[in-house]
């Protein structure tokens, strides 16, 4: 635990905690703000919501982004007895849902629960409900409007040298970036940190701030699954072996230039890393490499156990090992 | 009036012409400048009078679903696919418009006796419907229609009921009136009205229609899906019908400027306008185009519920239509005296 010092618990559990689903990024980008702006040169929030920061170098211009919105839960209609119906926001699974605890950004916790099913595949999220313990529509709505969001409610758990939280994806890549900016010297480039809104609706975010900045190279940082636990489906990456350096994804192939780039690096400081081929899903990297005239852009991923669950899982070496890569490779001139 | 001719006319997406003939003739006028961009889009505005440079855009679909002729059987029977998102189970029976030259046609199928107890059972699907057109032959079909040519409802705009009214295309005709009318004021700041076209077919007109205006917000009208009908469990409807506009606050391609939103339904609140929220999330209007154009761009959306959306008889309410007219006017006036960027939060 020599890493994750107090402070750093400190930072990673308000970031965690701080309420975000997709579209309600307001509060985890002002504790970013208020984290990093004596460290960079310029700070922007653009229409949608991007925090971009730029810390000022001699050479190319690079982005660097990790998205902080977290998937949740939107409320579409209150009934007579103040029971709450939802749809989802970003890719919630019905049967993770069901029997959690929720909560909204006023602080109201609430218990889903679903309608009795004469068979266990009738379960879809038009089957579910929240229950804020009240007992009418009025006293609901007092609490809660249509339009409401909700995430999942999962503090952090710290045993040994990993940590479970909700939120996890992607609050532990703007925990690296945090950190990165703390921490990056000798600045051969121009670098741009973005922390974009609306990943999990579609790449959102990533898609606007990279047109404004149109970088010279693009990295995004986020999490990828791990096929370490019993039984997994196939996947070459474990929690503890170090950042996975991305191959592809569903909406990227690296660009070699930039995969090779961070292997070497990894390589030459004895930095430990794994190669991740991800079937299923896409990152921020999806739309920054396509923007313009089209940007080399690569990601680096922290292994991540039960994405998208109150209870997603890293291991703090890994992290670690990830902050320091992506310094040494950004301190790097880059041609 | 203007929502008669302008559902009357036919405009399957990528087929808008005619359609934007009519916007044309009735915006020319009011505007300061028209313009009509390489894929069909209707791009106008009126300057502002003291910030001219400050841009709200209004935007509207010409286009509507409909179908387009893919085969001409040896029978002359014509075998045709979706253009847009259509329920084939609406087409049965239902009389058409083909081509440039309007050829009638009636969407048919094999007979009840003669179809298979199993077929019975089964929706039929577009592979198992045809339009005859009165020939005898592919020859003199051929004559008449060529394959690619769209196909459109044969629908009258009629009143009736409590100040309803049923036509086709009213997604996004209504939006297209809305708009019209809204160029009757003069503002502060220029106001853009892009009339776009192929929403139905993947919110393509305003992808292009948005870079070049690049606006400062961005305003969707549109005729919305509401589903207030027996068979709907209440917390499925979408929106309900003359309960007033609906805004949108997150659908299947944008989550809307929540200053936005939020300022819109205010607006219908404070001033006793009846408005709604939209309470489904799935689908998606130009909204997801608009809003991710180069820098990004705040963007909402208000709409008018329409029942049996996308069918040759959909069903409005016309009180819906002028209390989205008011919230409109107020939303613009309330903006003028903003600060744009201090509108956010």
């Amino acid at each position: 635990m020599d890493f994750m010092d107090n402070d750093k618990v400190l930072l990673l559990d308000k970031l965690l905690n701080t309420f975000g689903p997709s579209g309600n990024e307001e509060d985890v980008s002002k504790i970013i703000e208020k984290e990093i702006e004596s460290h960079v040169d310029e700070i922007h929030r653009d229409a949608m919501g991007n925090l971009i920061a730029f810390k000022k170098g001699k050479g190319k211009k690079i982005m660097i982004s990790a998205h902080m919105d977290e998937i949740g839960l939107i409320i579409t209609h209150i009934d007579q007895n103040g029971f709450l119906r939802f749809s989802n926001i970003g890719g919630v699974s019905h049967s993770l849902s069901n029997g959690q605890r929720v909560q909204f950004k006023n602080g109201t916790i609430g218990f889903i629960s679903n309608e009795h099913l004469d068979e266990k595949e009738d379960l879809k999220l038009e089957k579910l409900f929240i229950d804020i313990g009240v007992s009418n529509k009025e006293e609901a709505e007092n609490k809660v409007s249509i339009g409401d969001v909700v995430s999942f409610y999962g503090p952090l758990v710290i045993n040994n040298n990993r940590g479970f939280s909700k939120a996890m994806d992607n609050r532990i890549s703007c925990f690296v970036l945090i950190e990165i900016i703390k921490r990056i010297k000798n600045n051969n480039n121009n670098i741009y940190f973005v922390f974009t809104v609306q990943e999990e609706l579609g790449i959102r975010g990533a898609k606007t701030s990279a047109y404004r900045i149109n970088p010279d190279l693009g990295i995004a940082v986020d999490v990828t699954k791990t096929g370490d636990t019993p039984k997994a489906q196939l996947m070459e990456v474990s929690l503890g072996n170090g950042p996975a350096i991305k191959i592809l994804d569903a909406s990227i192939i690296c660009h070699p230039k930039v995969k090779e780039l961070l292997i070497s690096t990894a390589i030459e400081f004895n930095i430990p890393y794994q190669l991740e081929v991800l079937e299923k899903g896409g990152t921020d990297a999806g739309a920054i490499h396509l923007t313009r005239d089209g940007i080399p852009t690569g990601a680096v991923s922290i292994p991540t156990r039960y994405i998208h669950s109150p209870g997603e899982m890293v291991d703090f070496e890994d992290v670690k090992n990830a902050i320091q890569l992506l310094i040494k490779f950004l301190e790097k001139e880059i041609n | 009036m203007l929502l008669k001719k302008l559902t009357e006319a036919i405009g399957v997406s990528g087929g808008e012409h005619e359609v934007r003939s009519v916007i044309v003739k009735e915006i020319t006028d009011k505007v300061d400048h028209m313009y009509i961009d390489k894929i069909g889009n209707i791009i106008a505005y009126k300057k502002g009078n003291k910030n001219p440079n400050k841009r709200v855009m209004l935007s509207a679909h010409m286009d509507e679903v409909g179908l387009i002729v893919v085969n001409i059987e040896d029978s002359g029977l014509i075998k045709f696919k979706s253009v847009g998102g259509i329920d084939p189970r609406v087409l049965l029976s239902k009389i058409v418009y083909i081509g440039e030259n309007f050829i009638s046609g009636v969407i048919g199928t094999k007979a009840i006796h003669l179809q298979e107890i199993e077929e019975r059972k089964k929706a039929l699907k577009i592979k198992d419907l045809y339009i005859d057109i009165g020939t005898s032959n592919k020859e003199e079909t051929e004559n008449l229609i060529n394959i690619g040519d769209y196909i459109a409802f044969n629908s009258k705009y009629i009143e009736f009921g409590n100040n309803l009214i049923k036509a086709k295309a009213l997604d996004d005709r209504v939006g297209c009136a809305i708009l019209i009318e809204m160029l009757d004021k003069e503002y502060d700041f220029s106001l853009y009205t892009i009339f776009t076209v192929q929403e139905e077919v993947g919110l393509r007109g305003a992808k292009v229609a948005a870079f070049h205006v690049n606006p400062d917000i961005a305003l969707v009208v549109e005729g919305t899906t509401c589903s207030d009908v027996p068979g709907t469990e209440s917390h499925e409807y979408a929106t309900r019908l003359g309960e007033g506009p609906a805004i949108s606050i997150m659908d299947a391609a944008s989550y809307s400027d929540k200053d936005i939103a939020k300022t819109l339904y205010q607006i219908g609140i404070d001033n006793n306008i009846p408005v709604q929220y939209k309470k489904t999330t799935f689908g998606g209007n130009d909204s997801g185009a608009i809003h991710l154009t180069k820098e990004g761009i705040r963007t909402g959306a208000i709409s008018i519920p329409c029942r049996y959306i996308h069918s040759p008889s959909s069903v409005m309410n016309k009180n819906d239509y002028y209390n989205c007219i008011k919230i409109i006017n107020l939303f613009l006036e309330k903006i003028e005296g903003e600060d744009f960027h201090g509108f956010h939060g």
